[in-house]
């Protein structure tokens, strides 16, 4: 057996880990931005380790960085892409990921539809270390240990610091991370849509609520814009028209002028251009987009280490 | 001499004033006394600090036969109940194919007769296959032994629809019970929806899809004056509008299930599947209004709504799996509670299981009435043990009470005068 870092059996989400374990995961990510930007990405410390990518939604970017992540540690990585509605018949969701925990992975590495999918499973495999690559709306640990790095780079310290967090909250297990992430490293949220994208009682993750942008702009020191799904936003009566929240709720120069010359501009990706941010926001000084997909690799690469870096129990 | 004499127990029978500790007597498969006996007995129970009751009646059940063996028949289904002390059940018609027709009616009665271990009372649809579009033949169906009518598992979501079968099951005084869900509003959902919801990114069902329907059924049988009941009541809101109703002379009257009055919405934060169910465990504020109809008297009944399911259909993740859970066997012990906790007597608590339901349904049962079937339960109110899903009679696993310590149990259940379950054990 692996002795875990930071006592890590797993990762399921923000609201599993504290302080310092957040803390030791970004730093850790830290260490490892430079191997990235190295001409020869390789070093051994995942040599003989099996890292197991199971994807059941489509998410290129996402699956990518933890391919890469494992890749430049020299782990072997394998990507299963799994499509819900097969293993709605047949082989089930447990099927497969004992299945593949019976192959002796280190490390799975699961993004479903289905909220709570890691714990559910983690209650059949004993010997797998999980890690939720994102649970329906549930969570998305690893992503916002990104932010929490890319933030790191460039405000310093978050405590105090305020984050606008901009589009459907209710369906966005990114924004449900943050407000989780917000209460333990001590930065504030604000929360900006209509009370149809809002979850319940989402004022219990004492978050600021508005259903203005323009009034959430002052004070904010980052701008943090969620992908819309444009396809779900109309049918479900959630916003009348992608014009109108683009209208509504997009960011555009003028808001981010609004916003003042410190706000930085956020995005989980991928971007809809013209619909949630303007193309020339998410091109401009202000945006820390791809600066977040480029530490995205470095906290996966943390994110393994800790699970399945350790050294050798006996 | 007569066939089995139950001796020096507490015995509680509602339907007839007594709770005083005296002797049963059965001779012929019914009861031929209760009071002091003196003379032989083929068969004598001691029931000294036991309670001797009515076997209980549970008029909400889901077997899954004829369609579903897997998950329950009406063997397992009988061998649950009557190891929950229950002797009758009345089984929700949404089988596979439903019981939608008189055939199917008396074949589950004819099944349950030859098991021989506890009574069933099928509640037919309302709606032919249960669509929510034709009525059911209503008139055929109650002759052949249906004793109420219902979609359950679905509401009967169309209103002109429930019109009419309010307007033509009261024209026969039959009652129609309704699974009150607005799917406009719940569509989707898997727990309620609130805080817990929201902390796990699981679509919810909101308490207004429940009162919404009922609002507007209470408005439909004040002008139909029909006789309407309401499944499993889970909501504050549904049980103050089922109050106002009675108050206002109306014959709407509900259920509650043990899972409502005894769990929260919590239950699922852990993703729990086997704590899912439809109407979901609502918040502590739902729960406590769930016990004081209890115990003001609007909810006349505690009915399990026993839904057993395959793992297959539970080990899926919180938001895929199956609504449902067992209910048979712990029904008593979780009931026993708002004894110990001072919301009801013994006596108006088991009266909810027993004369209550069976005055709602005309059933025969529940009563130690001289001549009556002697279906008894005979329990130990003190007794403590612990559940273990492995061990149910069900079929079904799907019981959030796994591990926990019950505290009451059935010790001795008679049908027809036989001791059918003994101590743990099915004597069949
Ligand atoms: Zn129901
Ligand atoms: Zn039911």
């Amino acid at each position: 057996m692996l002795k875990p870092l930071f006592g890590l059996k797993h990762i399921f989400g923000i609201a599993d880990l504290n302080r310092e374990q957040i803390t030791s995961l970004v730093n850790l990510g830290d260490d490892f931005i430079d191997i990235n930007t190295r001409s020869v990405k390789k070093e051994p410390t995942l040599r003989g380790r099996t890292v197991i990518n199971l994807f059941f939604e489509n998410s290129t970017r996402t699956r990518t960085s933890f391919e890469i992540a494992g890749k430049r540690l020299s782990a072997d990585v394998i990507n299963i892409s799994a499509s819900t509605s097969a293993t709605k018949k047949g082989e089930t969701l447990l099927d497969t990921g004992q299945t593949l925990a019976a192959m002796q992975p280190h490390v799975l590495v699961i993004r479903h539809s289905v909220a709570g999918t890691c714990e559910f499973l983690s209650e059949f495999l004993d010997n797998t270390a999980l890690i939720n690559a994102g649970d329906g709306s549930h969570e998305h640990p690893t992503q916002i240990l990104t932010d929490l790095l890319t933030l790191k780079h460039n405000i310093g310290d978050v405590a105090g610091k305020t984050m606008t967090i901009v589009g459907d909250i209710a369906h966005s297990r990114v924004a449900r991370s943050h407000m989780l992430a917000a209460k333990i490293m001590g930065y504030k949220v604000r929360i900006v849509a209509p009370k149809t994208l809002l979850p319940a009682f989402v004022e219990n993750y004492d978050c600021e609520i508005f259903h203005d942008f323009d009034e959430a702009l002052q004070g904010t020191d980052i701008l943090y814009m969620l992908r819309v799904q444009t396809e779900r936003l109309t049918t479900n009566c959630c916003f009348p028209s992608i014009r109108e929240y683009h209208e509504t709720y997009g960011l555009n120069m003028k808001r981010l002028k609004a916003a003042g010359d410190h706000c930085m501009v956020m995005h989980p990706g991928p971007m809809n251009r013209g619909v949630e941010i303007a193309t020339d926001v998410a091109d401009s000084m202000k945006s820390l987009i791809l600066e977040q997909v480029e530490h995205g690799v470095a906290v996966r690469m943390a994110a393994l280490t800790a699970l399945c870096g350790g050294a050798t129990e006996e | 001499m007569v066939d089995v004499l139950i001796q020096n127990g507490r015995v509680i029978d509602p339907a007839n004033k007594i709770d005083e500790v005296c002797d049963v007597w059965i001779a012929d498969g019914k009861v031929a006394g209760v009071g002091k006996f003196s003379g032989d007995a083929t068969q004598t129970i001691d029931a000294k600090d036991l309670i001797v009751c009515p076997g209980l009646i549970d008029m909400h059940v889901h077997l899954r036969e004829p369609g579903e063996e897997w998950k329950e028949d009406i063997e397992s289904g009988s061998r649950a109940a009557i190891a929950g002390g229950v002797t009758s059940i009345c089984t929700m018609p949404n089988t596979e194919p439903c019981i939608d027709h008189a055939g199917i009616v008396l074949q589950v009665i004819a099944r349950a007769k030859e098991i021989g271990l506890c009574n069933l009372h099928p509640i037919a649809a309302v709606s032919r296959n249960l669509k929510g579009k034709e009525l059911t033949e209503m008139r055929e169906l109650s002759r052949s032994g249906a004793v109420a009518f219902s979609d359950d598992g679905k509401p009967i979501w169309h209103a002109g629809v429930m019109r009419k079968a309010l307007e033509y099951s009261s024209s026969f005084d039959y009652l129609i019970i309704q699974h009150a869900e607005e799917k406009q509003l719940t569509e989707g959902g898997a727990i309620n929806e609130g805080w817990v919801s929201t902390q796990l990114g699981v679509l919810g069902m909101p308490v207004e899809g429940e009162d919404s329907m009922i609002a507007r059924d209470i408005m439909l049988t004040r002008r139909v004056q029909a006789r309407y009941h309401v499944a499993h009541i889970s909501t504050k809101g549904a049980v103050e509008q089922v109050r106002l109703a009675q108050q206002e002379g109306l014959k709407v009257t509900t259920e509650a299930a043990p899972h409502h009055f005894a769990l929260t919405e919590d239950e699922v934060l852990n993703f729990n599947a086997d704590a899912k169910m439809s109407p979901p465990l609502r918040t502590e504020e739902d729960r406590l209004a769930v016990i004081e109809g209890l115990r003001d008297g609007t909810i006349e009944v505690i009915a399990t709504d026993h839904a057993p399911h395959h793992e297959d259909d539970k080990r899926c993740g919180l938001s895929c799996a199956a609504f449902g859970i067992v209910g048979l066997e712990t029904m008593l012990p979780i009931s026993l509670d708002l004894e110990r906790a001072g919301v009801l007597s013994m006596s108006d608590l088991i009266a909810k299981m027993t004369c209550n339901p069976a005055q709602l349904l005309n059933l025969p049962e529940g009563s130690l009435a001289e001549g009556r079937a002697a279906d008894i339960c005979i329990f130990d109110p003190k007794a403590e043990w612990v559940l273990n899903r492995e061990k149910l009679f069900s079929k079904g696993r799907n019981t959030p009470w796994h591990g926990r310590t019950m505290t009451g149990q059935v010790l001795y259940t008679l049908k027809d005068g036989r001791v059918v379950f003994e101590k743990g054990e099915v004597h069949d």
